[in-house]
């Protein structure tokens, strides 16, 4: 009964958001403000379908009932609790609930407590975000029902992919979801500002906090699928290029951009067509991103499903998402006349190029990813684009960039003293000499990058701290003056710093990783050891151990250096009752200058093991560093200038129309 | 700073990124990229010593052998086969009859050493790229909708 209430609750929603998406449009246009009400009680019941069909699925999911297919599918009555909930989304039909689930959500806030929003444009931005809806919830409806029954219904079900029963990857897709989905209202505000053809100061002020609780969201959500990966894949690796990471990094490039440049609309009237590009760019690349993993076009770790009549779907509703509001930019983005001017050597000139910047990496990485379907459809070639070609296409490209998001800064509106910038951050550059220097001396015969990763993330990292200090002129004045300094920024400003910090930190920490990381491979009877950078591990003993639903091979390892002891891992080799297949559970220690990584394989049937260690420098630096931006992320979010419902400040009423 | 000159320093400053940019990615297109290659492909014509590919194709039964930290095993697609070691832990699913997906280079010796042998999710899974060359030496056959391999000959 739950699963046809649920299914039903999705029917109820799909005509709420048909009555959303049309009636306030047509109230926008001839000025009935009845039918541009109706969009704030429309979407809300939009979101109470959604979700009480989320919760029913949840329920069948907790209670284990196999006649819902995908909960034989994706569940086993045996499993943990939370991975029985978490496997509410560990699918292709009940991940797109949850996708539906925060494009409501988003509807519904904006509904909500957007009420100093103009009527208009909040009647439009409702009323586009609900034909986002409309599509999503037809596919859902007519593709992909997760409510579909099985019967006669299975005693057992299944069980969750090993591999996704991890405490990391419970949450990475509702973080993730809630950045990419999270940028459609982005895109539902700047097409509704190109039917009303303005954009205006204000208009960047109201899009802004959602914008920034998208990219904060992102930022969490891609970090933990790194941490996901390193933790759980058993390779010591953190990041693959693989079509599916690079599906949610590309709107996050983009949506890095948007960020910026909305800021140069808010504060100058500037850059304001580009804006609105960027804005249906970014929800575009989170469309494509779907579609790349849904379809299933692209096999790899994430991709579960196969089925072509899916793929064609999304694919068309990508074309008509990106199609129509582009023609739409053709025919409006002239009118939308930028005011304030600039000195190419100015703040909005440093922003212009961190823009031109990004957008050029996120080209790199869509060519990459789609080249390698693109030869085969047009050459019948099969090749495989992997981390080389990234690094020396992004990565040199992100060299610039970060140098320029130093300077940045530093620069005043309109026109910026370059030299004067530069004059300030000597001390930046003495210490990022410093540290390429040491990079060098560490391993002369390594990778190019690495020095001038760690000269620029050094750069950055020192950089981002004058700049702070400068700001409350910490040598300047008693105590008691800087202190008050430090109260009157606003936190939008501690917000940029620490998301500057953040990525200062994890570029350090990438780049030792990539470069020094170093790995053993022998195979060991217990009491036999190896050593890799000065470290000794020594396999104590294998034993079968039993958890909630598998059975593994448990080794111990005891690691210690000259004689003194570091830490004791535990890898296990497990095999899960249910589906027949073995995975490898790392151990790992992390440490602030060094994770140790054991990874047990397989038996030689004499007594031995084959074990695999790796020494990986920093990449503590990458998790910590990301949770440094995610918090600069909220901070700026708190400003109470931005604060959703905040009072329209006086600036916002006298913006200028365009 | 009038409006035409910003716009001319901006259309510059677009064009040389782009510029930059068009000119790595042709350079890491000609070098970085690693071909697909089946068994089949490699008899016709062996690549040369040092040069990353792709190789792709069923584990042949009885093929594995073991000796401490390598492995070697031959990978065929049942036409031609290729003689591959390797050493490092296998993935989880690596067995023989599967489809396996491994990178590496020829040394000058003629053998084909394996850097990386892909790891695979799922037991019903078979790459994409291995269906293909299967298909291409014509021992593939749907069955049930899924398609696996069957051995045209057993040993």
């Amino acid at each position: 009964m739950i699963p046809e209430l649920g299914h039903y609750a999705l029917v109820l929603a799909l005509v709420m958001a048909l009555a959303q998406a049309t009636l306030p449009m047509v109230g926008a246009a001839r000025g009935v403000r009845p039918w541009m009400q109706l969009a704030r009680p429309a979407a809300r019941a939009q979101f109470g379908f959604v979700a009480f069909a989320f919760l029913a699925l949840m329920y069948s999911f907790a209670i284990s009932d196999f006649s819902v297919a995908i909960v034989t599918q994706h569940s086993h009555s045996e499993q943990p609790l939370i991975y029985k909930l978490s496997g509410t989304w560990g699918n292709h039909e009940g991940s797109l609930l949850l996708w539906v689930l925060i494009l409501t959500v988003f509807g519904a806030l904006v509904a909500s407590f957007g009420d100093n929003l103009p009527p208009r444009l909040k009647a439009r931005t409702l009323s586009i975000q609900a034909m986002i809806s409309v599509g999503f919830l037809l596919f859902m409806l007519l593709t992909s029902n997760p409510f579909a029954r099985l019967d006669p219904a299975p005693f057992q079900g299944e069980e969750l992919n090993p591999l996704l029963q991890d405490p990391g990857l419970a949450m990475h897709p509702p973080m993730l979801y809630l950045g990419y989905v999270g940028f459609s209202i982005v895109f539902s505000f700047a097409v509704a500002a190109l039917i009303d053809g303005k954009v205006d100061a204000a208009w960047a002020r109201w899009v802004r906090p959602w914008c920034l609780l998208s990219w904060t969201s992102l930022t969490g959500g891609i970090v933990l699928g790194s941490w996901w990966a390193y933790n759980e894949l058993g390779w010591g690796g953190w990041w693959f290029w693989d079509p599916v990471e690079n599906a949610s990094f590309m709107p996050w490039l983009i949506g890095t951009a948007l960020l910026h440049t909305a800021l140069v609309v808010e504060k100058r009237d500037a850059l304001k067509s580009w804006t609105i590009l960027l804005s249906i760019l970014t929800f575009g690349f989170s469309l494509l991103g779907t579609f790349l993993v849904r379809s299933g076009i692209i096999t790899s770790v994430h991709a579960f499903a196969d089925d072509p009549t899916r793929g064609v779907f999304i694919l068309a509703l990508l074309a008509i998402a990106i199609g129509a509001p582009l023609s739409l930019y053709a025919m409006r983005a002239p009118t939308l006349r930028g005011g304030g001017l600039f000195a190419p050597l100015s703040r909005e000139g440093a922003l212009v190029m961190n823009n031109l910047l990004l957008a050029t990496m996120t080209a790199t990485v869509l060519l990459g990813t789609l080249y390698p379907l693109l030869l085969e459809l047009t050459t019948g070639k099969t090749i495989s684009v992997g981390g080389p070609f990234y690094m020396a296409t992004f990565g040199v490209l992100a060299l610039p960039l970060l140098i320029l998001m130093a300077i940045g800064p530093f620069l005043g509106w309109k026109r910026g003293d370059v030299k004067g910038a530069l004059q300030r951050l000597i001390a930046a550059g003495i210490c990022a000499l410093g540290a390429a220097i040491i990079a060098i001396w560490i391993k002369a015969d390594g990778p190019i990058l690495a020095p001038l990763g760690l000269f620029v993330g050094v750069w950055l990292l020192v950089g981002t701290l004058i700049e702070f200090m400068e700001r409350i002129r910490l040598f300047d004045g008693k105590p008691g003056r800087v202190w008050t300094r430090i109260r009157h920024t606003p936190r939008a400003t501690y917000g940029m710093t620490l998301a500057h910090l953040g990525l200062a930190i994890a570029v350090i920490g990438m780049t030792g990783a990539g470069a020094w990381k170093s790995e053993e491979i022998r195979l060991l009877h217990p009491g036999q050891s190896l050593t890799l950078q000065g470290y000794d591990f020594k396999l104590e003993s294998v034993e079968g151990v039993r958890g909630e639903n598998y059975l593994a091979d448990q080794a111990h390892f005891i690691v210690s250096r000259d004689g003194r002891f570091v830490a004791d891992l535990y890898p296990e080799r497990r095999q899960y009752m249910v589906q027949p297949m073995p995975t490898t559970e790392a151990a790992i220690r992390s440490g602030p200058l060094a994770d140790l990584y054991a990874v047990i394989g397989e038996p030689d049937g004499k007594g031995g093991w084959l074990v695999r260690v790796y020494h990986e420098p920093l990449v503590t630096w990458i998790w910590f560093g990301a949770l440094v931006m995610v918090a600069g992320g909220l901070t700026s979010l708190s400003d109470r200038r931005y604060r959703v419902g905040a009072p329209v400040r006086a600036g916002a009423a006298q913006a200028v129309r365009a | 700073m009038s409006r035409k000159r910003l716009r001319l320093y901006l259309v510059l400053a677009t064009l040389v990124v782009l510029g930059i940019a068009a000119t790595l990615i042709l350079r890491a297109l000609n070098e970085e990229l690693v071909f697909f290659l089946s068994p089949t492909q490699i008899a016709e014509k062996q690549p040369n010593a040092g040069q990353q590919i792709r190789l792709g194709g069923l584990v042949e039964a009885g093929s594995v052998k073991k000796s401490g930290e390598t492995v070697a095993f031959s990978v065929t697609d049942l036409s031609n086969n290729v003689r591959v070691s390797y050493r490092g832990l296998l993935p989880d699913l690596f067995r023989e009859g599967q489809g396996v997906v491994v990178q590496g280079a020829f040394d000058g010796a003629g053998q084909f050493v394996a850097s990386e042998v892909l790891a695979k999710h799922d037991e019903t899974y078979m790459p994409p790229e291995v269906a293909k060359a299967l298909k291409e030496s014509g021992r593939w056959q749907e069955t049930e909708g899924k398609g696996t391999a069957q051995p045209a000959v057993t040993q």
